[in-house]
């Protein structure tokens, strides 16, 4: 009786948490939406949202912090969700798409489209270079994860592979074009959504979402990797094609993420690990709240970094990465004094 | 035949053959137990019958052969309990246990009520529904292990293919949990296949039994005719003394033995040996 009451407690604890994140997003993409250079109330939001009422708002909302929210919610979400499930492939907590050289290596791609002017030349060029450098790395990645299973290869060659990334990035900066190139270039690498349009917002979008469903699919297998690589493929995982498919989806969402906003760091790190003991640890249901607590913890931190009374807009990367780099360290402390 | 049968299994890594041409017989009904040293190839065997370990040699469920490697399908049929007791994130117990219900769940489908009573039913069986609430990761030796024991009775599979299933355990749960997988065996009619290193256990739960040695099946057959060879001897490097006590089988290693005499069937072994003796 008691058992059966726990059980139900345990799916409706999740579906709780997603109802509160999925309120608290919304919450933040209304005020994204509200505050700015000139702030205004939500009924003018909304108004101005279908058109209505002043044209001057209208045309703001709509116009300029419309397609930036839902690039923030879009950016947010995908790192979330590849954080969580990078966590649950590696079954590390500290993993993040960072780590493994993917985000690292869609910048380098990106980079590439600026250093030789490909951006002004077409703009899904970004996103297209982007997701191929993602791609490069992700097929290296599950090239040698064929030659050499198991996780630690995958870490240590994602490790290497981040720092080629990081290498070849600076090798562009060096023998930038210009000096507009070079300012594009490093602006860019610190991660912003600022005056983004709704091009944006639709050219990541179908990424975003067969990069998405892959990793939902790969959900079981997931929780399967919780008693180990052996006990799941006894339990009917196809582990080749479980690597596969989440390491693609995070190729697919990384990539085009990275590819609007910039290098964003610490989301897929934090979200995944903050929410992570209230659906009870469980690495498939952490996915879906991954991606919700993302988009909201992007939208907000993006609307931190538009209002912080600052000469120069603050990146929103640069404001991520101010919270997020103490949390890691802090994680990685934790994790020596109670051990793995 | 009714049961599992292998043939011709090989695992090679690399340039070494860690089970050579094995043929396993593990009749439906019985528990077969696979013995040897440290190193022989136990695990190994068990894991290539389980499909996690790629291998040659075909192996088959009443003379049908399995679904491939890794499938779904094959996981319905065939449990698999690793030796190590991996648990990778602080999950409870009950959902641990849940988790062997996976291969009968369509990929976005919940539990359903008749999983949850299996699920409880195999609590219940090994006793560590008292702690189902409680993080897998903080559980002793004993409670992880009949944890994940529960997990592998929750598949429901014909077989059960266990590695080392007491090697945490206090003598008492050693016994509770091998009369576990007798009665798996006796009387749900599964087939169950148990990596032992305690070969009074095996000639206590045990009817049939492998002797392996250095990746060869040494002896194959009823318990005690392997238990009684000689080659138990040959193979583990000290002689043993064979009895009965309170009307239990007692199969316990001696000393006396002459290390150099042992030690030119097995050079490799001396060293160990020299170091027990």
């Amino acid at each position: 009786m008691t058992r059966a009451a726990t059980v139900k407690g345990t799916g409706t604890v999740t579906m709780t948490v997603t109802a509160t994140l999925l309120g608290l997003m919304l919450v933040g993409a209304l005020g994204g939406l509200m505050i700015g250079y000139v702030s205004y109330g939500p009924g003018e939001v909304l108004m101005g949202l279908v058109g209505l009422g002043d044209p001057v708002v209208a045309a703001i909302v709509r116009e300029v912090r419309l397609p930036r929210t839902l690039l923030a919610l879009e950016v947010g979400a995908a790192l979330g969700l590849a954080g969580a499930a990078l966590q649950g492939l590696l079954r590390n907590p500290l993993a993040e798409p960072g780590l493994i050289g993917v985000s690292s290596s869609a910048a380098l791609g990106a980079v590439i489209a600026f250093h030789f002017g490909l951006t002004t030349w077409a703009s899904w060029a970004l996103p297209v270079t982007a997701i191929a450098g993602a791609s490069v790395t992700t097929v290296t990645l599950l090239l040698i994860g064929r030659w050499l299973p198991g996780t630690l290869p995958l870490i240590l060659t994602g490790i290497a592979l981040s720092s080629l990334a990081g290498a070849l990035i600076s090798l562009a900066l060096n023998l930038a074009p210009n000096p507009y190139a070079l300012n594009e270039m490093v602006l860019w690498l610190m991660g912003s959504l600022r005056d983004r349009s709704m091009d944006e917002v639709v050219l990541a979008l179908p990424f975003l979402v067969v990069g998405g469903v892959l990793l939902l699919s790969g959900a079981r297998g997931l929780d399967a990797l919780t008693l180990g690589e052996e006990a799941a493929r006894g339990l009917g995982v196809n582990m080749a094609r479980l690597s596969a498919t989440i390491v693609i989806g995070i190729a697919l969402v990384v990539g085009a993420a990275v590819s609007v906003s910039g290098a964003i760091g610490f989301v897929g790190l934090v979200v995944p690990h903050m929410l992570r003991p209230f659906v009870g640890h469980q690495p498939r249901r952490l996915l879906l709240p991954s991606a919700l607590g993302g988009a909201a913890l992007m939208v907000v931190a993006d609307t931190v970094a538009r209002v912080l009374p600052t000469n120069q807009e603050v990146m929103v990367g640069v404001v991520t990465a101010l919270l997020g780099a103490p949390f890691f360290l802090a994680l990685v402390l934790r994790t020596r004094r109670i051990g793995p | 035949m009714s049961g599992l049968e292998a043939s011709g299994l090989t695992v090679r890594i690399g340039a070494r053959t860690l089970v050579d041409d094995a043929h396993l017989v593990a009749p439906r009904g019985q528990v077969t137990g696979i013995i040897g040293p440290n190193g022989a190839g136990k695990s190994t065997l068990l894991r290539a019958v389980a499909g996690v370990l790629p291998h040659d040699g075909r192996v088959r469920l009443d003379d049908a052969p399995l679904p491939r490697p890794g499938s779904r399908a094959r996981a319905r049929l065939i449990g698999y309990l690793p030796q190590r007791h991996e648990a990778h994130w602080p999950v409870t117990v009950r959902h641990t246990v849940e988790l062997g219900r996976l291969p009968h769940q369509g990929l976005f489908e919940g539990l359903s009520h008749r999983d949850r009573t299996i699920v409880d039913d195999a609590m219940d069986r090994t006793d560590s529904g008292g702690f189902a609430e409680a993080p897998v990761t903080t559980l002793s030796g004993g409670e992880r292990a009949r944890a994940m024991l529960a997990r592998v009775l929750a598949g429901q599979t014909p077989v059960l293919l266990v590695d080392e299933p007491v090697a945490a355990l206090d003598p008492g749960q050693q016994v509770s949990v091998m009369a576990l997988l007798r009665a798996e065996a006796t009387v749900h009619d599964r087939i169950v296949v148990v990596v032992l290193h305690d070969l009074s256990l095996a000639a206590r739960i045990c009817d049939q039994l492998l002797l392996i040695d250095r990746g060869r099946i040494v002896q194959a057959g009823p318990a005690s005719v392997v238990l009684e060879s000689p080659d138990l001897e040959a193979v583990y490097g000290v002689p043993f003394g064979r009895g009965r006590v309170c009307d239990v089988p007692v199969v316990t290693p001696l000393n006396g033995r002459d290390p150099s005499d042992a030690g030119s069937a097995h050079p490799d072994r001396q060293g160990l040996r020299s170091i027990s003796l």
